[in-house]
């Protein structure tokens, strides 16, 4: 039991990678894959922070009377991952809509039947 | 001063001059921006290596802060000879890019288009260059976003469904990558290559320590489209335009490849490697790349899909090379990273300039072009020997360091599936030329030129160095052999 409650925000982390990568993996909506792909990416950077984490630790601003910081390095790291993972959201709906432009549809199976269908 | 900065400019030029091309007015100033400083990064690749290949080791701190809590840029004679590939291909493709995306780019995005191919540039660039692995990764998704979007300016509309498609199986490598690399960091508490080095040793033994190079490699075998992780990889280079196809074939599998030879040889130890089933996996996926994905290529009807299903057999030999293990074949599965970087970019060039003539490159599209142009028959004749591996061409340098590699362990079904990937090639290359020349054209097909001169001497070039470093091996070979001895790859 006190594996599970003292691990639950990697507990979280895990069931939000499940969820984004099932999301990417099942849905033919190309949006809802966008979104799969941002949560998938999401569960990682939580993973981060959590391993950031120092017990006892408070957030790492130099204070009086406090001996043991969080370490911020992981954070450092996840706010480059979160700009990159705005760069590819944001590519991947430009592209979304440029495929509604040419094909009328974000469905992937019409997509399919309609370069086949020539 | 130059020198000592050599390591950083590389990356930075590029950088700062993505931007400015993208504000440059249209017309041919942004192309020549982007061939001058491709130009520049050449040189300096070229200045680097000179300066490494003695087996001396630059280290350049970022900002001045030392390693291991710094940025460190670390150049040995690997990361020099692939920044030196990249940047040579950079520069023979863009006197190539001038007149192709001139026809295959509207006009109002070219200078968006060398502004991202500079981005892409910088990312590649990049990647050979840092000895962080988190910088990687940031240098990684700037190479791989830049080429998403150079991917979906192809003509068709399905570039933007290939690019897509390709966006989220990178997204999902990259993502991969970054978790391995947490959980490394979890347990060493650093990103320093070098210094990971040092500290994984410790805690090899560790479950996380495990998952984390698992994810790794699962995140980098998607990257450098490992089979069965390649499927992004076909519909990509097959509806790009020609010059992104013939620039992302020769160097991003390549530095992909140079990533995996660092993480399996310098980061992580030789007996933790060796304690995982990585080894076999990887030559039972170069095994089942090259025979699978060469009978793929043989069925193709177009002739770009037909190379882009080669290119990931000739990935299942450098594949093959890494999970051998030996020095030898090491050294092989580097000198066809180079050599594979010279013939496809000759082929995907002569193609490109089939489709500047005729507009499509279907195989029946070609019948009997090949009497109109003979001189972009002539390359395909040429790249598709050293494809299949005839000697006298690069090709059968590294098929034959890579059949001695195999016969040095004794695998002898290793050797068989080598020998049956080049005669498979015999039939996809024979189906193109056979349609180029032997076949009489549509009868109603209009007279085609000869491709433009500019398309051609880059096309040539590619071509007469296939030849030259099938005759003459010191470069590719002596360097391939240093940047083993740089990866310390220890002898099996």
């Amino acid at each position: 039991m006190d594996f599970i409650i003292g691990h639950y925000n990697y507990w979280v982390a895990i069931i939000l990678m499940m969820a984004g990568f099932y999301t990417i993996i099942s849905r033919g909506n190309l949006v809802k894959k966008i979104v799969g792909l941002n949560i998938f990416q999401v569960s990682v950077f939580l993973l981060y922070i959590s391993l950031g984490t120092v017990h006892g630790g408070v957030a790492p601003i130099i204070a009086e009377g406090v001996e043991r910081y969080s370490n911020p390095l992981p954070h450092v790291l996840i706010l480059t991952a979160i700009v990159v993972g705005v760069a590819t959201t944001a590519l991947g709906l430009a592209l979304v809509v440029r495929i509604k432009e040419s094909y009328g549809t974000i469905e992937e199976d019409e997509i399919h039947d309609r370069d086949h269908s020539l | 001063m130059m020198q000592e900065h050599t390591s950083f400019l590389l990356v930075v030029l590029p950088l700062i001059f993505a931007p400015i091309t993208a504000v440059l007015p249209r017309g041919r100033l942004p192309w020549l921006a982007t061939l001058i400083v491709t130009l520049t990064c050449a040189v300096l690749a070229g200045m680097q290596l000179l300066a490494v290949i003695d087996g001396g080791v630059i280290s350049y701190e970022l900002g001045g802060w030392a390693p291991p809590w710094g940025i460190e840029y670390r150049i040995d004679a690997l990361n020099a000879f692939m920044a030196l590939i990249v940047a040579v291909i950079a520069v023979i493709t863009l006197p190539y890019a001038l007149l192709s995306v001139e026809k295959e780019i509207p006009e109002h995005q070219t200078p968006l288009f060398y502004s991202a191919f500079l981005l892409c540039l910088t990312g590649l660039l990049g990647i050979t260059q840092t000895g962080d692995i988190f910088n990687l990764f940031v240098f990684l998704e700037i190479s791989s976003l830049s080429s998403y979007a150079l991917i979906s300016t192809g003509r068709k509309r399905q570039a933007q469904t290939s690019a897509y498609q390709y966006l989220v199986m990178g997204t999902i490598g990259a993502t991969f990558f970054l978790i391995g690399v947490g959980l490394i960091y979890s347990v060493t508490g650093t990103l320093n290559m070098m210094d990971l080095a040092a500290r994984l040793p410790e805690v090899a033994d560790q479950r996380t320590t495990h998952t984390g190079f698992a994810f790794i490699m699962i995140g980098f075998a998607l990257k450098l489209a490992m089979f069965p992780l390649h499927l992004w990889l076909p519909n990509a280079y097959t509806y790009a335009p020609s010059v992104i196809t013939v620039f992302l074939a020769a160097t991003a599998t390549k530095v992909a490849v140079y990533v995996m030879l660092r993480v399996l040889f310098t980061v992580f130890p030789a007996d933790f490697v060796s304690a995982t089933p990585t080894d076999e996996l990887f030559i039972l996926s170069g095994l089942a790349g090259i025979l699978i994905t060469s009978v793929y290529a043989a069925y193709q009807t177009n002739v770009k899909r037909l190379l882009a299903y080669s290119s990931v057999a000739q990935i299942g030999y450098m594949v093959l090379g890494i999970g051998l293990a030996s020095t030898l074949s090491v050294t092989a599965s580097i000198v066809h990273l180079f050599n594979h970087a010279l013939m496809k970019g000759a082929l995907f060039m002569a193609v490109g300039a089939i489709i500047y003539r005729i507009g499509g490159c279907h195989i029946d599209e070609i019948r009997g072009l090949g009497r109109h142009m003979p001189w972009t028959f002539g390359a395909i004749v040429i790249g598709g020997l050293s494809l299949i591996g005839v000697p006298g061409t690069a090709g059968f340098i590294s098929k034959w360091y890579l059949v001695v590699a195999a016969l040095e362990q004794q695998m002898w079904l290793v050797v068989a599936v080598i020998l049956a990937g080049s005669l498979i090639a015999v039939v996809y290359v024979g189906k193109v030329l056979e349609a180029l020349y032997f076949k009489s054209p549509a009868d109603d097909m209009p007279a085609v030129k000869e491709a433009p001169l500019l398309l051609l001497v880059p096309t040539w070039a590619l071509v007469l160095a296939n030849v030259y470093f099938g005759l003459d091996t010191d470069f590719s070979v002596g360097m391939a052999g240093r940047a083993v001895e740089a990866l310390g790859v220890s002898a099996k």
